[in-house]
């Protein structure tokens, strides 16, 4: 590189020496001769390996999902003062506060209770004690979110009981609140567990109905875009309707350097979440990652509740529209010109999308949003790649390509993972792919531009700190694919007489 | 009491005030002073960690599946049991290699059988089966499978011993059943050990071969580098340049064939001790192949090791080793410390990482004229502690399975110019205002090793102590900025 004074660590392995090394290696490595392992290449790419690649019923190559923890952790730590606490191998704990770390470049505070060998023949509760009382002890929080791993799943720990236990013992004061959610890893992915933990905390907090009021309960469910936050909250004061955002992350995941760590920062305050069954409705940006919640809110607080996905045009219309409807108030003028301006934006860049092929991945939320924002644009999603989906997400998904008239030309692949996505993506290419930073892999295999967008994204910088719905996630979104796609058209037009000046 | 003792006493009683009692005097045996010339340590290690005090520990799985066996690279590894585990350590470790991925290499992979309900309840044999043939069909080029085990397998009774030992049969390849759950064990350590045993029963008492090797005294096997960011390769250039035959290189960037064929090594170069003293012991005692230890960290280091590696050797090496660190290797380094000494003069280091580098480091550091004030290792045994003392030359604060809230003390108190330590702890770190760098991971940089190495290193250490913005942390409006 050219920036690179001395060794140059971004192109030293394609220098002389090191090809020499590698060769000299290969000598001992007892590999499989080059004539073999590009005749295997090129059968990979084939439909015939493709056939087998889609008949696999045991094996998962390069899932897109993870376990129920990390979700359950997430939703967690979206509450005031709150440490997401796992029963269970501190090996998970390690594991789930470096994929955040990796993706939001942020502490990712939270404990485990270490449970080795012994707890799993004696059962956990001493390392609930302990961990309970190291914990409150060390790190003082209000709260303690509880979750489990599969180790105490398998022996099958009844954790309630164990933290009543501890306070009866004095372990930790009777009046620290500790919510407990059982997220076997085994069953359905982190998802399931954001919505096992976000379930036990409105149930644990919001059990009581409280006195009616005029605030709206406002859930954006396992969404890892700090930005979405900051943009609900403007759309909201700009309605002036009072809401409560439960489980809010983004203060904690967009913490200042200023010389003073603070452990916890932000999140929900739980007075307004002992508040929320009062409130006059409810609006869940997301789906999948919520249909337990959903359904409490609805039967037990018996709310009205607007389920929307708040992605792309269509998205954003039904935000404002809902907000309207539950609240009584006109759609303030503003966000009338977003809208407006927003749609200008689409009328300015369509043309580059249009007819474009995509694959798209992503966890169901998502790729449901991201998919119909394709659509609007006039690009052609494919390939709708989701790991961990289910029926309802693909009837869904099916009825949204009917109405695009997309039913033939597009189809949805629910529960498969990336190595099937890269059969498809040699069998049936695509121009660009969307997807998280694993997808990379696939894109690079078959040389396909990734468009970064989703969870994890561990090789980009500051992507999770813009948002993704609303009027400025709209903006940013076009703006990705958009130029995107723009990058891609320079690069392949580098050498020839269509390098345009204007595009 | 020297002044630097007395500050180091008050610190680590005022760090210890926190916790309950019992946590108190468990945690009190596992911080220590040394002085120059100690002779023990007398940190207490390889204990469980307390639940609740946010440990930055990990488990044998990553252990195993993320250090030893992972980085084989013509086997594919699965990651058995739910798909968690296997998520989070994809390809995250920079343990690079060469080849194709899926087809004949499949490191920067996460190959799971992703348990479901019905797994747990029924048991996961009939499964296991099922996904090597269809690994079978999906990588026809592999030279093996390894069944890395998480939490749930030792759990409900699987026989994935059996399994492995039929489907070997009828594949006709290697297959590794590893019993590395999460649960065994008290850190990444035991999983290293079960990773180590693993290799001994399935490969060398199994008696798998490696590719022909020509017979030669200069044989020698690379153990114990996982190629992060590209160490072996970095060191492995100044075995070669010594005039060494390095016919296997473990773990990182290695194939099978190199596994079975450290045996043939006349001497075996052992890197990361922790992690892979196990098998040389084995093989020194089975083979009678002798192994050493080493380290290419930095010019001091890597000159006393060339040296010692070379003592193992004709005279036609030493003379060869005499004249690289003499004539090309000396004046090359010497250039870099000479135009990096003056910036980090004086710095004060924390460290805090694995099982090795808490010592292999210091001296590096020292070459460029900065001083460990503390260091710490995760999971480390007392071989491991009595083994750093010998790096020690100053009055030096140890500490083992550090917590986050001793990380956050540590901080405050002293103040360390730059710390070291993981992606856990990075965020934490440097919003406290303290410059940091990722020292698993060389912080998506490397390779430190070897000559190549320590360009980089000392360009990344000036880079994270000198970066304009850490002087930029207090507002202009904040007294005292
Ligand atoms: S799958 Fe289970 S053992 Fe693995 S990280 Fe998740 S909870 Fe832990
Ligand atoms: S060098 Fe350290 S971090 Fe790396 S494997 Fe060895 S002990 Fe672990």
């Amino acid at each position: 590189m050219k920036g690179c004074e001395g060794i140059c660590n971004i192109t030293m392995f394609n220098e002389e020496s090191y090809k020499t090394l590698f060769n000299n290696k290969k000598n001992y490595e007892d590999g499989h001769d080059d004539k073999k392992v590009k005749s295997v290449l090129e059968y990979t790419k084939t439909k015939e390996y493709m056939e087998k690649n889609f008949s696999r019923e045991a094996v998962v190559i390069n899932p897109l999902k993870a376990c129920q923890p990390l979700g359950a952790f997430y939703a967690a730590i979206g509450f005031e003062n709150t440490l997401p606490y796992l029963h269970g191998s501190q090996g998970c704990a390690a594991y789930f506060r470096s994929h955040f770390s990796r993706h939001f470049k942020e502490p990712f505070p939270a404990v485990s209770d270490s449970m080795t060998e012994d707890a799993a023949v004696f059962g956990g509760h001493k390392n609930i004690y302990e961990g309970l009382k190291n914990s409150y002890k060390l790190y003082k929080p209000e709260i303690i979110g509880m979750c489990t791993s599969c180790m105490a799943e398998v022996i099958g720990d009844d954790i309630s009981s164990f933290v009543n236990n501890a306070k009866s013992q004095g372990d930790i004061p009777k009046d620290v609140d500790v919510v407990t959610a059982h997220t076997p890893s085994f069953v359905g992915s982190h998802i399931t567990g954001y919505d096992n933990m976000l379930y036990e905390f409105i149930k644990y907090f919001g059990d009581e109905l409280s006195a009616k009021h005029e605030k709206i309960n406002v859930f954006l469910g396992f969404d890892t875009y700090v930005g979405d936050f900051t943009e609900i909250k403007r759309i909201f004061s700009l309605f002036g309707v009072e809401y409560t955002i439960i489980s809010d992350p983004s203060e904690m995941l967009n913490s200042p350097a200023d010389g003073n760590y603070k452990m916890f920062r932000g999140g929900t305050k739980i007075e307004e979440l002992k508040k929320a069954p009062g409130a006059k409705g409810a609006i869940f940006l997301q789906t999948y990652s919520m249909s337990k919640t959903i359904q409490h809110v609805k039967n037990q607080w018996g709310q009205v509740a607007r389920i929307i996905n708040p992605i792309g045009l269509k998205g954003f219309d039904d935000l404002l529209v809902a907000i309207s409807e539950l609240t009584g108030k006109e759609i303030p003028e503003e966000l009338k010109s977003e809208r407006g301006k927003f749609v200008d934006a689409i009328t300015d860049s369509y043309y580059h999308v249009y007819g474009k092929r995509f694959a798209v991945t992503g966890d169901p939320d998502i790729a449901y949003g991201l998919t119909r924002f394709i659509l609007e644009l006039g690009g052609e999603p494919v390939h709708i790649l989701v790991t961990n989906a289910n029926k309802k997400f693909t009837k869904e998904m099916n009825k949204l390509l009917e109405e695009f008239s997309k039913e033939d030309s597009c189809k949805v692949y629910p529960e498969k993972d990336m190595w099937h996505l890269r059969s498809l993506m040699f069998v049936e290419p695509v121009d660009y792919l969307i997807g998280n930073t694993f997808t990379k892999l696939v894109a690079r295999d078959t040389d396909t531009p990734l468009i970064r967008i989703g969870f994890p994204i561990f090789d980009r910088h500051h992507l999770h700190r813009y948002p993704v719905i609303g009027y400025q996630g709209g903006i940013n979104l076009l703006n990705w694919i958009v130029n995107g796609i723009l990058e891609d058209i320079d690069n392949k037009t580098k050498d020839s007489s269509n390098f345009d000046i204007v595009r | 009491m020297p002044e630097k003792t007395t500050v180091y006493k008050d610190f680590i009683e005022d760090t210890l005030k926190e916790y309950p009692e019992k946590s108190k005097k468990e945690r009190a045996k596992h911080i220590a002073i040394i002085e120059p010339g100690d002779t023990s340590c007398s940190v207490k290690s390889n204990k469980k960690s307390l639940p609740g005090v946010m440990t930055i520990r990990g488990c044998a799985y990553a252990g195993s599946k993320g250090v030893v066996w992972g980085p084989v690279k013509d086997m594919v590894h699965i990651s058995h049991g739910p798909v968690g585990c296997g998520q989070y350590s994809w390809g995250t470790r920079r343990n690079y290699y060469n080849g194709i991925t899926g087809i004949n290499s499949f490191g920067m992979m996460q190959i799971t059988s992703d348990f479901q309900e019905k797994d747990i309840v029924f048991g996961g044999d009939k499964k296991l089966s099922k996904i090597i043939d269809e690994l079978e069909e999906m990588f026809p080029l592999s030279k093996g499978i390894s069944i890395q085990s998480e939490c749930p397998i030792g759990l409900i009774g699987d026989d994935i011993e059996a399994v492995a030992r039929k489907k070997s049969e009828e594949i006709k390849k290697t297959i590794i059943p590893v019993r590395c759950e999460g649960f065994r064990g008290v850190s990444q350590s035991l999983g290293h050990h079960i990773a180590n045993d693993a290799l001994r029963d399935w490969v060398y008492e199994k008696d798998v071969k490696g590719a022909d090797v020509e017979d030669s005294k200069y044989n020698v096997a690379l153990m114990g580098d996982y190629n992060i960011g590209g160490d072996a390769w970095s060191s492995r250039k100044i075995l070669e340049d010594m005039g060494l035959k390095v016919i296997s290189q473990s773990t990182g960037d290695s194939t099978l064939s190199e596994l079975a064929n450290i045996k043939k090594a006349k001497l075996v170069l052992l890197h990361c001790y922790r992690s892979m003293n196990y098998v040389a012991r084995y093989l020194e005692e089975k083979f009678q192949v002798p192994w050493l230890e080493f380290n290419f960290f930095g010019p001091t280091q890597i000159f006393q090791s060339m040296r010692k590696i070379a003592e193992h050797f004709d005279e036609k090496i030493k003379e060869r080793t005499e004249y690289l660190i003499n004539e090309v290797y000396g004046p090359k380094l010497q250039k870099i410390t000479d135009k990096y000494f003056p910036k980090i003069k004086g710095k004060k280091v924390v460290l805090y990482v694995g099982g090795l580098r808490p010592r292999h480091i210091i001296p590096a550091f020292q070459d460029l004229g900065a001083e460990v004030i503390m260091t710490g290792y995760e999971f480390a045994h007392n071989d491991d502690y009595q083994r750093t003392l010998e790096y020690l030359n100053d009055t030096t604060i140890i500490v083992d399975d550090m917590t986050e809230y001793e990380l956050e003390k540590t901080i405050k108190k002293l103040k360390p110019d730059l710390f070291g330590s993981g992606i856990k702890e990075k965020y934490q770190v440097q919003k406290s205002g303290v410059p940091f760098r990722q020292m698993h991971s060389w912080d998506y940089s490397g390779p430190y090793h070897g000559i190549d190495g320590y360009e980089i290193f000392a360009k990344d250490v000036d880079m994270a102590i000198n970066g304009y913005i850490w002087k930029k942390i207090t507002p202009p409006w904040e007294k005292g900025a």
